[in-house]
């Protein structure tokens, strides 16, 4: 019924499915492949591990023809193929799971199967065969679907399941899954991971993106490593243990040359500030210890974008003059905590206090006019108007302050010395302050918010992914500034992705998982390898969690 | 009053409602198949202009109707290649762009009108077509089946397009295309091909509804539409994006616009209050659009263009 069934690994059973050689992405400058090689045996999952940004979508986008590479080679069963785009990858037999669903939801289950199919009936649809041939699948692989449901009244456990079916229906020889239990609740994985398991024994070739280790491990024939778009290794998961892969997803003890490589910035921060007397590397916890917390948060509830709760109860402290960094895999909930804390997305119970001024479903002008400064972590988009001039930018939210305006009227030669001030001082380069500011780059973008941010002296500072995707020279830049702020008995939040950037700025270290703080850590005495476990969800032992009590207390 | 409600006017009523209907139904159902692709076409208007100046210019040399609807519907057809290009190929912002091809169709129409015909001279009007049988039925027969080819034809289009939306795998690549074009692309479904036939399409049947209006009225004049390409985008979201919703609306225009020339002619609405009494469909069916618009979704990404891997 199938015109294009994709042939079965037969023909050359001694060349793997897939061959990925040298493969190398760039976007806009920045790599996010380099040079990575990957390969798929029928009958396996071989799992791509890593952190967020560390290439792993991107090398599965290459090859599903969502990107074109800039160098390398893939081979299926051993000969060379050109991947332009989906429809090429479809015919050389190769499905992919999106992480956010790829389904029309106006139309029916059966529908969706068979969009982009040949029908048996020529130009008409034929929903009774479709639906007969994923009853049989369903039955084979246990998912329960009814296909002449229409998507949007679907679940989202099921909505996977027709993104199952659908690569199913295609008889697909090898199938990537990217990020595919994200959404999914404990019970949907454990089906999802059963579901896999038997695709892999009919022998089809299976790819699980992810960073989740509990399922790498349970799941994997092989699993391949990135970080920062390199291929740190690849070993058969008989031979990974937990703590193995953490290490290689960090980048500390079994790369230890690249890792040099990786944390060469925080290493050189860690110079700078040997030289700084105000901002030593170990903080001096009892000052810290005697000053009132400035920002609480108790019991904190955020709902996400897809209606479950972003955010679980989640409770912190940062006192003046010191620096707290939030650690954890992207996803977790820290976006929403951080726009929570800002007044832009409304939390569900619990308590925010600045300074004991109750903040809780505050609005964003309110959180800043009770002493907030916030750097989102979408610079460009929430962070700066792009269009608007690098003063207006710098003035935005001051616009109606007295010394700003007068009668409505604003005061340009006030607003330009002020600007003019901030630029020198921050070290904004712009050609000047006309220029708009989405022509600067992201250094300098981030350099502007700040300064636009410190000005007004906050006395909490809220800082969302203070340097990803800058340059080194600015970063450093933000960095120091940072500490400068501690020095001046700021309450410093930082919410980083980046751990390296944590362990060098923070003096405390809380790590986010599933929405609430699953263990907190010190930089001097917490090992990555410690950390990148409560990243991945385990929690540290009774020892560590005792000693933290003790530190918070 | 009571002269309107004789059998001889109220059916005479009727059947000119579903005549006037004819060009709306043909521009909106030709619109629906683009909107549900994804692509919204403002120039509508001004190309149902073009269509009807050519068919008009091509009806008084050759004195062929068959001619002047296959030139009609052929300028439609290549409006169509320019708002695809437009639209899907230059991905450019839908609404500006399709008053700009409105504002050309306007210009252009009027300036050929001046310039090759100068004095309007009436053409010959399509003939009515009696159906068999049919057409002798008391009170039904005058109103539905002594209409024009032109009018079966669109109407017999209702059942046709809702068949090929819904039954079809085309129909399914164009729905979507307008609802979520990443998934359809993930599937090797060419977004790109499906919103220019799609177009292509859409823009034909309104260069024939152009055709059909001037047909009804049997000369050509400076703005012949007075805008009812517009109106016939707006019969889009009356019927929610459906053939037969789409048919509803413009029945419901035609029948309004049918009743207010009837009264005129019967005296009932006085002179004075014509021009005001003319716009009574428009309102009416805003009205109607502000009661029915919200409860029906429009297709996810109408007038977005589509950037793999955004």
């Amino acid at each position: 019924m199938n015109a294009t069934i994709p042939a079965e690994p037969t023909d050359r059973t001694d060349a793997p499915l897939l061959e990925m050689r040298g493969i190398t992405k760039r976007f806009a400058g920045v790599v996010a492949n380099d040079g990575v090689d990957f390969d798929v045996q029928a009958g396996e999952v071989h799992s791509l591990f890593g952190e967020n940004g560390a290439g792993k979508s991107t090398l599965m986008r290459v090859l599903y023809g969502f990107h074109r590479p800039d160098a390398g080679e893939i081979r299926m069963h051993g000969s060379p193929v050109t991947i332009g785009s989906p429809a090429d990858a479809i015919r050389h037999g190769i499905g992919m799971i999106h992480q956010h669903f790829m389904l029309v939801n106006t139309l029916s289950v059966a529908d969706n199967v068979a969009l982009g199919l040949p029908s048996s009936r020529g130009p008409l649809t034929d929903p009774g065969r479709v639906s007969e041939r994923i009853r049989e699948l369903s039955e084979t692989y246990h998912l329960r679907v009814d296909p002449n449901a229409v998507v949007w009244q679907l679940s989202v456990g099921e909505r996977q399941r027709v993104e199952i079916l659908k690569a199913l229906y295609r008889n697909v020889a090898l199938l990537i899954l990217d990020e595919p239990t994200a959404v999914l609740t404990p019970q949907e994985v454990d089906d999802l991971i059963a579901v896999l398991r038997q695709m892999a024994q009919d022998g089809k070739g299976l790819v699980f993106i992810s960073h989740k280790v509990r399922e790498v491990l349970g799941l994997s024939t092989r699993i391949t490593v990135l970080r920062h778009g390199h291929r740190v290794g690849t070993l058969p998961a008989s031979a990974a243990t937990r703590d193995i892969l953490v290490e290689m997803m960090v980048g500390h003890a079994l790369a230890p040359e690249r890792a040099a490589v990786a944390t060469g910035e925080a290493l050189s921060d860690a110079a700078i500030v040997g030289l700084t007397p105000a901002a030593g590397q170990a903080p001096p916890a009892p000052a810290v210890a005697t000053t009132p917390p400035r920002l609480v948060v108790r019991d904190l509830t955020v709902p996400g974008d897809r209606g479950t709760d972003a955010v679980r109860g989640l409770g912190l402290e940062v006192r003046g003059g010191e620096i707290v960094g939030i650690a954890g895999v992207s996803g977790n909930g820290q976006r929403e905590l951080a726009e929570a804390i800002s007044g832009v997305r409304r939390s569900t119970s619990g308590s925010i206090v600045l300074d004991g001024t109750e903040l809780t479903g505050a609005n964003p002008a309110r959180a800043r006019a009770v002493g907030l400064g916030y750097v989102p972590e979408e610079r460009t988009r929430d962070g700066v108007v792009a269009d608007f001039s690098v003063a207006e930018n710098l003035l935005l939210v001051d616009s109606t302050a007295p010394a700003f305006s007068r009668l409505g009227f604003l005061r340009g030669r006030e607003i330009r010395r002020h600007c003019q001030s901030l630029v020198e001082a921050f070290d904004i380069r712009t050609p000047s302050l006309d220029t708009p500011t989405r022509t600067l780059s992201g250094g300098n973008i981030q350099k502007l918010i700040m300064a636009r941010e410190l000005s007004r002296e906050p006395r909490v500072l809220l800082v969302a992914q203070p340097t990803r995707g800058i340059d080194v020279a600015a970063a450093r830049y933000i960095h120091e500034r940072l500490r400068e702020q501690r020095a001046r008995g700021t309450a410093v939040l930082i919410v980083s992705e980046d751990l390296d950037e944590v362990m060098s700025l923070a003096d405390r270290i809380l790590v986010m998982y599933e929405g609430s703080v699953i263990g907190e850590a010190r930089p001097d005495a917490s090992t990555r390898a410690e950390i990148g476990l409560m990243m991945a969800g385990i929690r540290p032992d009774a020892a560590n969690a005792a000693a933290a009590a003790r530190a918070t207390t | 009053m009571s002269q309107f409600f004789t059998q001889a006017i109220l059916t005479a009523t009727v059947a000119s409602g579903i005549a006037l209907a004819t060009p709306f139904l043909l521009a909106s159902l030709g619109e629906t198949i683009g909107q549900r692709s994804g692509v919204i076409n403002l120039g509508l208007d001004g190309i149902m202009l073009l269509s009807a100046f050519t068919s008009y210019y091509v009806a008084l040399n050759t004195g062929n109707l068959g001619l002047a609807v296959l030139s009609g519907v052929g300028v439609g057809f290549l409006m169509g290649i320019a708002t695809a290009f437009i639209s899907v190929t230059l991905k450019a912002e839908q609404g500006i762009s399709g008053i700009g091809v409105y504002l050309f169709g306007l210009g252009l129409s009027d300036l050929l009108f001046v310039k090759l015909v100068g004095t309007p001279l009436p053409i010959a009007s399509l003939p009515a077509f009696r159906i068999p049988v049919l057409a002798d039925i008391p009170i039904l027969g005058p109103m539905l089946f002594q209409q024009t080819l032109l009018v079966y034809f669109a109407f017999l289009l209702v059942p046709v397009v809702t068949f090929i939306l819904d039954r079809t795998t085309y129909g399914m690549k164009i729905k979507a295309a307008g609802e979520n074009p990443a998934a359809a692309d993930s599937l090797g479904v060419s977004v790109a091909r499906i919103r220019w036939s799609a177009v292509l399409i859409g823009c034909s049947m309104a260069g024939l509804a152009g055709t059909s209006l001037l047909l009804y009225d049997g000369i050509f004049q400076q703005n012949l539409t007075q805008s009812e390409g517009f109106i016939a985008v707006a019969l889009v979201y009356f019927g929610a994006w459906t053939a037969v919703g789409v048919m509803g609306g413009s029945l419901l225009y035609g029948l309004v616009a049918a009743v207010v020339l009837a009264w005129k002619a019967l005296g009932i609405i006085p002179l004075s209050a014509s021009d005001l009494a003319a716009t009574a469909p428009a309102v009416l069916t805003v009205l109607a659009l502000l009661w029915v618009g919200r409860r029906f979704r429009q297709p996810a990404v109408l007038g977005k263009p589509y950037e793999r891997g955004e």
